[in-house]
């Protein structure tokens, strides 16, 4: 299974939502996407996102000032 | 019978209409941001341009900001905020300065441009309605306008409106 990965670090609401929608179109069905950001915001925008299109938050975490979400497409 | 991802869709299946009537840099981006956002939740949106909104719909954008009739702008600046009295909108050239501040901050602080919202907007599949009255009475032609976009007029938006979830006025 390939990893399907997405660096929005460095960029600010909305662009890593909108990009993760983006790159989300092409990970098949029940496989991870990786996304990184460096915008607070994406905390909390990440499981909105998810909560509003069914994709489901593996896992929202931080080391230092990089969020990371695994989120399986569905 | 329906699987989760089927069942989401349906459930999912919201509207937003957006009513954008200002054509400023500033205030581009709330209708920008929350229209490319919604479409990317699933949620189908409508943008209706009216008055100065139309502005946003130029192919070539030449988008600035004033300080006139704006007590709340302050420009960070060297670790400081630098405020903007609404007087020095009248010396020349003020303005310009303004809207290179605002861009380069736009730029620094990795916030999407209007161009780049625009195009995601187009991407999104979002219905772009231009007001056709505007049009008229600013002797605007749709020939500068961006490809996509469909002419419509007050009941045109009402329709939608009507039955959308969410309605805007920005």
């Amino acid at each position: 299974m390939a990893e399907h990965v997405l660096n929005a670090e460095g960029l600010n609401c909305p662009l890593p939502i909108l990009k993760a929608k983006k790159a989300l179109k092409s990970v098949p069905q029940g496989e991870i996407l990786v996304v990184t950001s460096t915008d607070p915001g994406s905390v909390a925008d990440f499981a909105a996102f998810c909560n509003q299109t069914g994709n489901e938050l593996v896992s929202s975490s931080s080391e230092g000032n990089v969020y990371r979400f695994e989120i399986k497409r569905v | 019978m329906l699987d989760n991802a089927q069942q989401g869709d349906m459930e999912n299946a919201k509207s937003m209409s957006i009513i954008v009537t200002k054509g400023s840099l500033d205030w581009a981006y709330p209708p920008f941001i929350l229209a490319t956002t919604a479409a990317a939740m699933d949620i189908n949106v409508t943008m209706f341009f009216t008055f100065y909104g139309l502005a946003l719909l130029k192919k070539d954008l030449d988008l600035k900001v004033t300080t006139l009739g704006n007590p709340a702008m302050e420009m960070p600046m060297m670790g400081m905020h630098m405020s903007m009295p609404n007087i020095v909108s009248v010396i020349p050239g003020v303005d310009r300065m303004a809207t290179t501040m605002m861009k380069n901050l736009i730029k620094k602080k990795g916030v999407a441009s209007i161009p780049e919202l625009r195009e995601a907007a187009v991407d999104l599949d979002i219905r772009i309605i231009a007001c056709q009255m505007t049009l008229d009475l600013f002797e605007m032609k749709q020939e500068d306008m961006i490809d996509g976009i469909e002419i419509g007029g007050a009941a045109t938006y009402m329709e939608t409106a009507s039955k959308s979830d969410i309605n805007l006025f920005i």
